[in-house]
């Protein structure tokens, strides 16, 4: 009976959050005509997710390339075409690794500091300062930060698709008896490309559910410093949670042709 | 004038104020004392519309703040400064940018010589020098934050003044430093003002009424004078806490 009892009540706060986010998202949209506001503001945040996040992306992109290329040696060398490496390499990181790696990633250095930041503005009354003057948290706070990761993640994620791509290239070069022509005609033999098109969408909704939940949990702090540190958590464990189902989802719908 | 009738807010169980009725006319400065805790901050936040109560009704300019629409709200806040507890500055900006977004007239905000000349001059009334305003929330003093956010309630020239504890957590020169400014304030500017604060000192030398909040309730309003001649054990109670003999320090 308890058990029930506790699964009812994490359904309730569940849905209560579902609610308050949606509720979230439209007043945030409300923002949106204020551009004079949100506009300088999202391009410095902007900066600060793609100057800050390029390096990291670019090489944890490059290891995951080699490290495929590798693997796809040691497990078909003789059994398959060499040229079959190109398609798995290319396959796997536009399709696969490099989205959803650069997601994981930037929720974990992005979302963790909007949660921090905005959650500190909160338990320091800075947004109710906001409110006070009659100006609006979304355009000041939320829509700059949430355009920017729709803007910068799926350009990040296109410069990790090409840096884990090279570096499987090279790497699959340096170890196994693969020619540039072999790789470049695996590369193309079931190239589709729609496949660079799924890689863009996916890296969008993912943007979305890194920067809107890392600001609904950092508004909604509460309880000091200990409410921050809850939130940051939540925001990466949920957002990236959520980036793993939207996965899922997404490529069913995407990729069922 | 700001009106509240019967006001009731409670948190969870925690009923934190109950059939609150408080009201403050037009150039007065009302004192809401009270011991910690008591939901003195609650009730000014309910004033600005920052939290909306569970029932009764908070009147300001004749407007229903909890009925109020998003462009109305932001149309009333613009005539009301709110100095928070702690300054609530926006570390990432300089005092400058600070006090710019206390100017609420969208015309004058852009315009950045008439904002310069404003600045200048919220900084001087507040007492800080000229060059405070290159400076960063992080490279202030306590004292200095408190003066800053008050600066930014000011510089929208607004009607109406609410103060959240101005002096709570600075020394006794900086405390007595604040309450002479917004003593000056509320003449020079002439607004109406609400301070929240339980220091009963500064209390009894700034306002003109006192109010008393405990257990979510107005134990009494009142002046100074006949808070000292009040009968009331809760009142007697309070003013005993700070000061022996209140008529000295009054």
């Amino acid at each position: 009976m308890k058990v029930l009892a506790a699964l009812g009540r994490w359904v309730l706060e569940g849905l209560s959050h579902v609610g308050r986010l949606s509720y979230f998202v439209v007043d945030a949209a409300r923002g949106l005509v204020e551009v004079r506001i949100w506009w300088p503001r999202m391009m410095i945040e902007a900066w600060n997710i793609g100057a800050g996040s390029l390096f990291i992306v670019m090489l944890i992109s490059a290891f995951a390339g080699a490290v495929t290329a590798l693997q796809t040696g040691y497990q078909f060398t003789g059994s398959i075409p060499y040229y079959v490496v190109g398609t798995l390499v290319v396959s796997s990181i536009i399709l696969e690794l490099g989205p959803v790696l650069t997601a994981l990633i930037l929720a974990g250095r992005i979302g963790a500091r909007y949660a921090a930041e905005l959650g500190t503005m909160r338990v320091t009354e800075q947004i109710d300062a906001l409110e006070s003057l009659g100006r609006s948290p979304a355009s000041h706070l939320v829509i700059p930060r949430v355009l920017a990761g729709l803007i910068m993640i799926p350009a990040l994620t296109v410069l990790a698709n090409l840096s884990g791509v090279l570096s499987g290239w090279i790497s699959v070069k340096a170890v196994l008896p693969v020619t540039d022509a072999d790789f470049i005609y695996g590369a193309q033999y079931y190239w589709r490309p729609w496949d660079a098109y799924y890689s863009i969408i996916k890296a969008f909704f993912f943007a979305g559910s890194i920067t809107v939940i890392a600001c609904y949990m950092g508004f909604n702090t509460q309880q000091g410093a200990e409410g921050v540190g809850r939130s940051t958590t939540t925001a990466v464990v949920t957002s990236s949670v959520l980036i793993l189902v939207l996965d899922t989802v997404l490529t069913r719908l995407l990729l069922n042709q | 004038m700001i009106e509240l009738h019967g006001l009731h807010k409670a948190f969870g169980k925690q009923v934190v104020l109950d059939r609150v009725d408080f009201e403050v006319r037009e150039g007065e400065t009302v004192a809401l004392m009270g011991p910690s805790g008591t939901g003195k901050s609650v009730l000014l936040k309910h004033i600005i519309g920052l939290i909306k109560p569970d029932s009764g009704t908070v009147i300001v300019d004749g407007k229903d703040v909890s009925k109020l629409k998003r462009n109305q709200l932001s149309e009333l806040r613009s005539h009301i400064g709110y100095v928070f507890q702690n300054g609530a500055l926006f570390d990432s900006m300089n005092v400058f940018e600070n006090v710019r977004l206390g100017i609420t007239d969208e015309a004058k905000y852009s315009d950045l010589d008439y904002c310069r000349q404003r600045i200048s001059e919220c900084i001087r009334l507040v007492n800080l020098p000229p060059d405070t305003i290159e400076k960063y929330p992080a490279e202030l003093s306590g004292g200095m934050r408190k003066r800053v956010g008050i600066a930014r309630a000011i510089a929208g020239a607004p009607k109406y003044l609410l103060y959240d504890e101005p002096t709570s957590g600075l020394d006794p020169v900086n405390a007595d430093i604040i309450d002479s400014l917004v003593q000056r304030l509320d003449h020079e500017l002439g607004v109406t003002s609400v301070m929240v604060t339980h220091d009963v000192r500064g209390a009894f030398r700034v306002a003109d009424r006192l109010a008393l909040l405990s257990d979510g309730m107005i134990v009494m309003q009142g002046t100074p004078k006949e808070f000292l001649a009040s009968t009331n054990p809760k009142v007697k109670e309070f003013l005993e806490r700070d000061f022996d003999n209140p008529t000295l320090a009054a």
